[in-house]
Parts: structure tokens; C-alpha cells; sequence
């Protein structure tokens, strides 16, 4: 049982002893310790880097380069009044945070970090677990993460946490469906949910990852409907801390207040992470054929690095764009990203299926969308001129 | 779809190796401003006596009813002041100061002007109110140094008779003419530039400044000598001798702690 849960590791080939099991408690712990720190260098990471952007020079006090500074104001927010509204519903009032924080630590069980270990006869795979819905769990618990932010506003007793979380999770769901329809493309040329055989499918050379496989336009999708599931800027609305009294975590203070932001960090992390593995194949050199992939240690820098990239982006995004208005944001996600999602999707589907014949599908719908564009066009013209259909 | 925003992608990168703005500050101190209004200081004339006659017109004139003054007649064996009377009593609370720099339009003898110190933070009352003895001129023509105050080498430059609220400067008949009597440890100056003459950032310390803001300006804004590929070497050339300055400052330092030892 554990063993089809945990997946297709090698570690469980011998079977299931105490000794597979303490290796993967210290897997456990090391991916959460893995995690919580690099969670702690993220928040180091986007104040120095937009305060770079915008002619500061960021936190500087705490530690060498204030490398320590999320420390410090962890410890600050631990001391703090814990503050419970009395209209508050106790109970969902102190759930709400561990519901958005427990998510992103899991997702990042199933993100392959590296190629396969062996230490003292026993070889496992880098990666916590490898469950054969790899991916649909990802997705599963994105959507466990919206309870967190539904139910904190909710259960907060108080009129501007309600509304500031029914705007956020009516972002995040409508998003949900566009990062779903993305995912499948990238099923589909998988043949697998799991995502080491996602990994896998992509492990030749630079041109075999999915971004350039599928074309370009999986990935900017997806990367656009994560960033607004993620509440990252432009799209975080959820706080929006420049314009709203603080959405959804308003009534929020000390430790359970510092839960959402390290949730809110870690859902980054993870989701760089995802983004690597689905798009940029995972723990993989460029070309692998002529770096060795065979060590232990260069598919994890590859892997780092290529996060990397992801979360200066991400920091970058916040640096350059300017939120979006509410309005914008949902006619983003359900006239431009599902749309485009869906019409992709099919191209992928009917290439996968009759080989390059199959663009022309993506002739057809490209006929289809401008046919609809001018019935709308023709639409929009008779209702101002006052004509009935 | 307009594709205007990809712009802000490309001013914050940029922004990524331009100077910073902020400085650190206790640690590192901004140039200030040539004319900047700090705590006052009593003058001497070059032969060390006092400027100040005792007139009470700068009591009579500040708005924030800060200054009190009491005049005496010279002891006619060792006079204080060359005038008439000298002031034995001068008294400035900083706690209802406001720096308007009335009282230093008002001396008729430049003996009272602001300097550019302004770092004090007394812990009582007492040490608020400057006495005549605290407010003087030392014998070298420099402001004292209270134990509260905070300044650093060169902060004390440019402070006396020299610095007005208003320059007689500023007014085209006067410009070139020198409006201001010479004083101890300093001389007679040469006249400020006025509007018309040459700015001369490097005595007014507001170089330093101009330097550092310019990275930001906009680029229409920026001196045509300093835009482009020239303004870069120009740039260059600037913090290669910012560092060259600090590390010899470094070095002399680490000579006289040896010599010291």
C-alpha cells in the first residue's frame, strides 16, 4: 500500500522494511528542512532584488547581507498578541493557516529534485515521493490551498476578510481551469501523471523539454495562470496591500499572520519548482549527452539553478508590472487563457495523434476564431444600431 | 494588444546596476547642503575678538522667542568686543529654535551665523540651551564640538560669516564684491559666485550630491558629456576614485593607528 503510494522508487524493489521506512522519515524531514530554509533565502531573496530594482539597498542589518532578517522578523511575529476576533469562528479561524500552509509543503513532495541516490546498498530516488497521480496531486492541493484562503476570510467574522476572500478565490478558481488545461498538454506527450516519467519524456536534450515541444505557448500559459493562483504580482489582488486593507488575512496577526506569508513563499518555491519539471525537464542539463548526468550533484544544481531563474522572475514580474484590475484579471483568465489553453490543447492532441497533418486543425481553428470574432463584431454592431436578433 | 508594459521590464533590470539612493545613514553621512540652516555659532574677527556688540537685535527678531541676550559695557583694560559693549549673557534654547536664520539677517556685525551642524541629541534640558562659552568660536575659528553633538571631519567647513541666509551675492550690484569681514581662521573670502557666476560644487560639498542623483535623472536630463558609452566611462572613472579615496583613507588610517601604537 505504501509502496504504490509512495510509487515506483527503487528503494521499495527488496520490499518494505524499517530501513526504507527511516529513509523516507529522513527524506521527510530533510524536503521540509530543505524547504523552511530556502523559504527563509526566498524572502532575503525578493526584498534584495527589488529593492536593487528600485535604487535601494533592502535589508541590510540582520547577519552578513541581512541574510537573517526572516529570522528576525519570524521571531518578531512569534511574539506578537495572538489576536482572535470575537465574531471570529474560533476553530476555522485557527485552522485557515495550516489549510494554506500544509498544501504547499506537500506539493513539494513530488517534485523530482534529482537523479537516483545510493547510500550503503540502498538507491532511492531524490524526491520524497513518487506517486503514479504525481501532477494530479500538485493539483489537488492547489486546490486545498483556496480552502485556506476562503475559510481565513470567512471565519474571520468581519465584512473585509469576507469579501477579500471571495475575490481571491474566485481567482484562484477561475485560474485553476487554465493551469488544468496546460498540464494536460503536457500529459498528453508524457503518456504519464507521474511526474518523474514527465522528467523522463524530457531527458535528451534542450529541444526535448516541453517548452520548445510544445510551443512556447503551453508554458507561458501555465506560467501566467500560476503566477495568478500563486497571488503573485500583477495579479494579487488577494492582498493587493497598496490598495485594500489586506484581503483576506486582515484580521490575522503573529504567528498564524506569518503562516500565510511563509505559505504564500513556499507555494512559490514549490511552483517554480513545478514549472521545472513540467516544462524545463526537471533535473536535467541541457544536453545531457555531453555534461554527465551520471553524478549525484549536477542535476541538482540544474535544478536549483533553473528555479532559480523562475523566482528572480517572479520577483522581476513584481518589480515591473502594475497590478491588474479586478475586472481585467477575470476577463484574462476566462476570454484569454482558457480559450487559448483549450484551442492548443487540441493542436497538441491532433499532432500527438496524425503527426504534422495535425496542425491543421490549428488552420481550422484559427478560421473558427476569426468567424466568431466577426459574428460577435456583427453582434456588438446591430445591438448599438438598436436591432433585435 | 499594446505591448508598452515590456518596458518596465527593461527600467528595472537597469535599475539592477545603477548606484543606490539610500545611504547608511549614521554610518554614512549625505553631502549637505551649501546652505543649510544647523545650530548657530558665535564669530570672532581675525584678531580673536568677539563679533558680537550685545545688541539684542537677534533676540528682538526671532520668532520662536529662543534667543536672550544681555549686553555689558567693554572692561576698558581688556575689551571683549571692539564696539562699545560686547554681549556676556547669549543663550540659544534648541527646543524652540527653528532654524529660520532671522537672527543671522539681523546682526549688523556677522557675528551670529548657522552652521551646517545640526546632529545634537541632548539628553536634558540644560545641555538644549547653548551658553555664550558653547556657542563661540574656539580659538582656531571652529565651532566647538559639544560631547552630544555628532559630526565628522569637514561637517564644521563652511559654516561662518561666510555662509548667510540670504547672499548679498544673490543681488547683481553686489555680485564679485566681497560682503562679509574677515574672521578668525578663515580670512577674508572670496565672494560667493552669485546667480550669474560659476557654481563651485566642489567648496559648496554639494558635488557629491549632484553626482549621485544624476544616475536617476531621466536620460533627456542627463549632461550630454555624461550620457552614453562616455558617461559610463565617466561613471566609472567616478567610483574608481571613490575607491581609490576610501582605500588610501583606509590605509592612512591604519598608518597613524601604527604610528599611535
Amino acid at each position: 500500500m505504501i509502496a504504490a503510494l509512495l510509487g515506483t522508487d527503487p528503494l521499495f524493489n527488496p520490499g518494505v522494511h524499517w530501513v526504507e521506512l527511516l529513509i523516507v522519515v529522513i527524506k521527510v524531514l530533510a524536503a521540509f528542512g530543505v524547504l523552511l530554509g530556502s523559504v527563509m533565502l526566498m524572502i532575503w531573496f525578493e526584498r534584495k532584488v527589488i529593492s536593487d530594482m528600485q535604487s535601494r539597498i533592502g535589508p541590510n542589518r540582520a547577519g552578513p547581507y541581512g541574510l537573517l532578517q526572516t529570522l528576525a522578523d519570524g521571531i518578531k511575529l512569534f511574539f506578537k498578541e495572538d489576536l482572535v476576533p470575537e465574531r471570529a469562528d474560533r476553530f476555522v479561524f485557527k485552522l485557515a493557516p495550516y489549510l494554506a500552509l500544509i498544501p504547499a509543503l506537500l506539493v513539494f513532495t513530488v517534485v523530482p529534485v534529482g537523479g537516483d541516490l545510493t547510500i550503503a546498498g540502498h538507491t532511492f530516488e531524490l524526491q520524497v515521493a513518487d506517486p503514479p497521480f504525481g501532477i494530479l496531486f500538485v493539483l489537488a492541493m492547489s486546490s486545498i490551498s483556496v480552502y485556506g484562503v476562503m475559510l481565513a476570510g470567512w471565519s474571520s467574522g468581519s465584512k473585509y476578510p469576507l469579501l477579500g476572500s471571495v475575490r481571491a478565490s474566485a481567482q484562484m478558481i477561475s485560474y485553476e481551469a487554465a493551469l488544468g488545461l496546460n498540464v494536460v498538454a503536457v500529459v498528453l506527450t508524457a503518456r504519464s501523471l507521474s511526474t518523474r516519467t514527465i522528467i523522463g519524456s524530457q531527458a535528451h536534450a534542450f529541444w526535448d523539454w516541453n517548452v520548445i515541444r510544445l510551443g512556447f505557448v503551453p508554458f507561458f500559459l501555465f506560467l501566467i495562470a500560476i503566477t495568478a493562483e500563486l497571488n503573485r504580482p500583477p495579479f494579487d489582488l488577494v492582498e493587493a496591500d497598496s490598495e485594500l486593507v489586506g484581503g483576506f488575512n486582515t484580521e490575522y496577526s503573529s504567528i498564524r499572520f506569518a503562516l500565510f506569508y511563509l505559505a504564500e513563499f513556499m507555494n512559490t518555491i514549490t511552483m517554480s519548482a513545478i514549472i521545472v519539471t513540467l516544462f524545463f525537464g526537471g533535473p536535467d542539463g541541457p544536453i545531457p549527452r555531453f555534461i554527465p548526468t551520471s553524478d549525484i550533484w549536477m542535476p541538482i544544481v540544474w535544478f536549483l539553478a533553473k528555479t532559480l531563474v523562475f523566482l528572480f522572475g517572479y520577483v522581476w514580474l513584481r518589480a515591473a508590472l502594475p497590478r491588474l484590475r479586478y475586472d481585467q484579471l477575470m476577463d484574462l483568465g476566462w476570454k484569454v487563457l482558457i480559450p487559448l489553453s483549450l484551442a492548443w490543447l487540441l493542436v497538441v492532441a491532433a499532432v500527438i495523434v496524425w503527426g504534422w497533418w495535425g496542425l491543421l486543425v490549428g488552420v481550422a481553428e484559427v478560421g473558427l476564431g476569426f468567424g466568431l470574432a466577426r459574428s460577435f463584431g456583427v453582434g456588438a454592431a446591430r445591438t448599438e444600431a438598436g436591432g433585435t436578433f | 494588444m499594446d505591448l508598452k508594459f515590456l518596458g518596465g521590464f527593461k527600467l528595472t533590470f537597469e535599475h539592477l546596476a545603477r548606484p543606490r539612493v539610500t545611504r547608511q545613514y549614521p554610518d554614512e553621512k549625505r553631502p549637505k547642503q551649501p546652505r543649510q540652516h544647523g545650530r548657530h555659532v558665535l564669530n570672532r574677527y581675525e584678531d580673536g575678538m568677539e563679533k558680537c556688540i550685545g545688541c539684542e537685535l537677534c533676540a528682538g527678531v526671532c520668532p520662536a522667542d529662543c534667543i536672550y541676550v544681555r549686553g555689558l559695557d567693554n572692561p576698558p583694560d581688556h575689551p571683549v568686543s571692539p564696539g562699545e559693549r560686547y554681549g556676556y549673557v547669549y543663550e540659544i534654547n534648541y527646543l524652540r529654535c527653528i532654524h529660520c536664520d532671522l537672527c543671522v539677517e539681523a546682526c549688523p556685525t556677522e557675528a551670529i551665523t548657522e552652521s551646517k551642524l545640526f546632529e545634537f541629541s541632548f539628553t536634558n534640558r540644560s545641555d538644549a540651551i547653548y551658553t555664550r562659552d558653547e556657542l563661540l568660536v574656539g580659538d582656531d575659528g571652529l565651532p566647538q564640538k559639544m560631547p552630544w553633538e555628532d559630526w565628522r571631519i569637514g561637517d564644521d567647513q563652511h559654516t561662518s560669516g561666510w555662509m548667510r541666509a540670504t547672499s548679498p551675492s544673490g543681488a547683481a550690484a553686489f555680485e564679485g564684491e566681497v560682503q562679509w569681514s574677515g574672521e578668525l581662521g578663515y580670512g577674508v573670502r572670496a565672494p560667493e559666485g552669485g546667480q550669474s557666476g560659476h557654481r563651485d560644487d566642489e567648496a559648496t560639498g554639494s558635488k557629491q550630491l549632484r553626482d549621485t542623483m544624476e544616475a536617476h535623472l531621466l536620460p533627456e536630463d542627463i549632461p550630454y558629456a555624461h550620457r552614453g558609452m562616455r558617461g559610463r566611462v565617466w561613471r566609472a572613472k567616478l567610483s574608481a576614485t571613490k575607491k581609490r579615496d576610501k582605500h588610501e583613507a583606509g590605509k592612512a588610517r591604519r598608518a597613524e593607528a601604527k604610528a599611535a601604537r
